[in-house]
């Protein structure tokens, strides 16, 4: 018998087993992350709305910049997700996604580069630039 | 038709009755699948068995059940998808100079696409998905998976995909444009008829299951273990299929996205992949390659883990570098996402490019590799003995090997651009896919059968089977090799030069041996339930297995396990056959069950309406399905009556049943 521990409930009393602890939300918690979010979505609105993102510049760094933080204030703010929450697991896996992003994005860009480079018509027509 | 035209327009969208059976071929077949058909519905109906049917499986949320009705579904897919793979290798054989074969273009392009779609979509993907299912949870000391309903739910998307593709041989035709459906030619102005939106519409709709089922098992992973089973006490099967599911979830949502800017650009006339206004097709290759080469590790890695378990209990030794493995799996994981663009050297990327996804081609071979010596190692020395899941390991490192080398010479860019789209490269994804993943699955079928039905499977038959699989894989695809060096390309109906033809003929006799495979292992299923009374084991240890999936009875009770089991070390239940482990007799208390729910059917019959609608247009049928669609799946959270208890006392009669059963051993 000591090779077996009460399960009671099935699944769920899995939950602790991993060192998780429970989220506690609170009003603050929501009604600060939810002035950021609108902070960081009345700048871009409003960047538009002025017309300085027609101009194209240091405008739209700045809007992928704000979004960039935005995605932050969402997963620490609503997400509850911290260094230490479901037993490090959310770190891993934002760690991972990163990555990815990172590696699909910039291969994506650099291949795209150079795949118009060699290979769109405008290209092609140039004989300097064939094979 | 006293319809007004219009109205039938609006009704039937362009599907006409010319659509219907197009060609006498598919007369042939249709006839021959409706007789079958009714033959079946005619024995269920005989037995009685419908009830049964609903109540037992179609509604199951077990896991267990589930990954067999996968595992079904990916067999059955496995004979259409076969049938398909011998009507082209027929074709070839014959169709030299001025015979033509009998196959028109028009038809042998579908077939060569529905091939591809339904061995990777609808074969590979449900064997992978069902084995995990089925073995993972029992690996773990789990009772389920982390969510039941979900499971269910996957499973009948997935298998809502495969209906649309097979509806696609009767009604209309199929993609005409190979298995990633590259645009331009998957465009609207090149393929205009309903084949391609077939192709987009089944696999978003079975995307969706796979999707799903990646988020349910990689949760039950990591939350549902056992306690005591910390990440490197885990079976390495559970390892690979932790892994699978993380490269499905971070990879299926780029197919999805891929295929929603084609299905737009297809319906609502976007530019996303078109040659004009800015549109860039490549950028399609780009992306479905993004997918494409993790996907190819999803199929593989857990095959990887099958042959880690099986190499370890047939060598009754632990498995060699078990640490090493682990590694291996995670350093695969993260590099299959660095490879893709080997898949397009010849698209026109300069020498950096080609040689940095070259060089990451080359560097992957490594951890596998090093897999390859880990079971040889573990072979080494142990006392080896051949039942059929071995032989089919020992075949699989034999055969993999060469795939493996001819992977490393395609990484190779200057060597890809004379052997881009030729035969080789079918002979190399051939020689892995099958050399890999489907031995490596039907080695998991016969390794883990008599866990899931309580006997086992015909050794003669299986032993049989896996010899005609092997010789004739080898017959198959080594001329294949030879062609492809000779420039010959993929695809092809009709071949002017009749010196290759006796090349395609070795190759169909090759087919020819794999369908006798295939039959010995129909035969194999049908005897052993015949034999079932001598193949019988009790103790539901047959193998004297290593890990905690054979320390419950065979099959396994609904709950799995009346006590969930404590882990001190890697090969729990070694171990605990080890220290002389005794079951516990009593004590038991009430289990919290999940319920049986009909929502994931019906669900997946409202998707197979829609995407039935989509593809032909009928706009008011589409919406009507949309809506009935999210009505159930909101209707379903109001459904509270979702699980009880199962009393302790008849926890305690099933316990009781196997002790009794286990006195006479």
């Amino acid at each position: 018998m000591s090779e077996h521990i009460e399960a009671q409930h099935g699944h769920d009393e899995h939950d602790e087993h991993d060192g998780v602890s429970q989220v506690h939300a609170t009003l603050k918690g929501y009604l600060r992350g939810f002035m950021l979010a609108a902070i960081l979505t009345i700048i871009p609105f409003s960047l538009v709305m002025t017309g300085a993102f027609a101009k194209s510049g240091p405008a739209d760094a700045l809007i992928l910049f704000l979004a960039a933080i935005q995605i932050v204030v969402h997963m620490v703010y609503f997400l509850h997700m911290n260094t230490k929450s479901e037993g490090g697991w959310n770190m891993l896996a934002l760690v991972f996604t990163i990555v990815l992003v990172v590696i699909t994005l910039s291969g994506s860009i650099w291949i795209m580069f150079h795949l118009n480079d060699n290979m769109m018509p405008a290209a092609m027509q140039d004989p300097r630039n064939l094979p | 038709m006293s319809l007004h035209p219009d109205l039938t327009r609006l009704i039937f969208g362009r599907l006409t009755w010319h659509e219907f059976l197009p060609e006498p071929i598919v007369v042939g077949t249709f006839i021959v699948v409706a007789l079958g058909g009714l033959v079946l519905m005619g024995v269920i109906t005989y037995y009685k068995l419908w009830g049964y049917l609903w109540h037992e499986w179609f509604t199951s949320i077990d896991h267990k059940k589930i990954g067999i009705m996968y595992i079904i579904l990916g067999l059955v897919m496995l004979l259409r998808g076969f049938a398909d793979a011998v009507m082209m290798r027929a074709q070839q054989a014959i169709a030299f100079g001025h015979t033509q074969g009998y196959l028109p273009p028009d038809h042998y392009d579908q077939i060569f696409t529905a091939h591809g779609v339904i061995m990777i979509f609808f074969v590979a993907m449900p064997l992978v998905t069902g084995m995990m299912n089925f073995v993972m949870p029992l690996q773990i000391g789990a009772r389920d998976v982390a969510f039941p309903f979900l499971n269910n739910f996957s499973f009948w998307m997935t298998v809502s995909g495969a209906v649309l593709v097979m509806m696609s041989l009767f009604i209309g035709e199929f993609a005409r444009t190979g298995w990633l459906a590259y645009p331009p030619l998957s465009g609207i102005a090149a393929s205009p008829d309903a084949g391609v939106d077939y192709y987009i519409w089944a696999l978003q709709i079975a995307g969706v299951g796979t999707l799903l089922s990646g988020v349910n098992l990689l949760t039950t992973i990591i939350k549902m273990r056992a306690p005591g089973m910390t990440l490197m006490r885990m079976p390495v099967f559970t390892w690979t299929a932790l892994c699978t599911n993380v490269l499905i979830v971070a990879a299926f949502p780029v197919l999805t996205a891929a295929l929603a800017m084609l299905a737009l650009d297809r319906y609502a006339g976007t530019n996303f992949f078109t040659t004009v206004l800015g549109g860039n097709m490549m950028m399609y290759v780009n992306l479905i390659w993004i997918w494409g080469h993790p996907e190819v590790y999803i199929l593989i890695l857990p095959a990887f883990g099958i042959f880690s378990e099986v190499t370890a209990t047939f060598s009754r030794k632990r498995l060699f570098g078990y640490a090493s493995m682990v590694y291996a799996t995670v350093v695969i994981t993260v590099l299959s996402y660095l490879v893709w663009l080997h898949h397009f050297f010849t698209m026109g990327s300069g020498a950096s490019v080609n040689s940095f996804f070259g060089i990451t081609t080359m560097i992957i071979s490594i951890p596998t590799g090093a897999k390859i010596f880990n079971w040889l190692f573990t072979m080494y020395r142990g006392s080896i003995t051949f039942e059929v899941p071995m032989l089919w390991t020992v075949g699989f490192i034999v055969t993999f090997a060469i795939g493996g080398m001819t992977g490393v010479l395609l990484a190779v860019p200057p060597a890809d651009f004379s052997l881009h789209n030729s035969l080789f490269l079918i002979a190399h994804f051939h020689n892995v896919i099958i050399g890999g993943v489907l031995f490596g699955l039907f080695a998991g079928l016969n390794y883990w059968f008599p866990k899931a039905f309580g006997f086992k499977l015909d050794p003669f038959w299986g032993k049989c089977s896996f010899w005609f699989w092997l010789v004739g894989f080898y017959f198959a695809f080594m001329p294949l090799y030879a062609l492809g060096l000779m420039g010959v390309t993929r695809r092809l109906s009709h071949f002017d030069d009749p010196s290759l033809q006796i090349w395609f003929e070795i190759a169909a006799f090759g087919a020819f041996l794999i369908l006798l495979g295939i039959l010995c292992m129909l035969i194999q299923f049908a005897v052993s339930f015949i034999r079932r009374e001598q193949l019988r084991d009790v103790t539901g240890d047959p193998w004297n297995g290593r890990t905690l999936e054979w320390s419950t009875s065979s099959p396994p009770p609904k709950y799995n396990f009346a006590f969930t089991p404590l882990v001190h070390e890697g090969d729990a239940w070694w171990q605990m056959k080890q220290h002389h482990y005794q079951r516990p007799l009593g004590g038991f208390i009430p289990i919290h069950m999940p319920k049986n729910t009909g929502a994931g059917i019906i669900l997946g019959g409202i998707s197979t309406v829609f995407g039935f609608a989509m593809i032909w247009y009928m706009w008011p049928l589409a919406i009507i399905s949309f809506v009935a669609l999210l009505a159930t799946a909101i209707g379903h959270t109001f459904n509270y009556h979702r699980d009880y208890y199962l009393s302790a006392e008849e926890v305690a009669k099933v316990e009781a049943s196997r002790t009794e059963l286990l006195a006479h051993v």
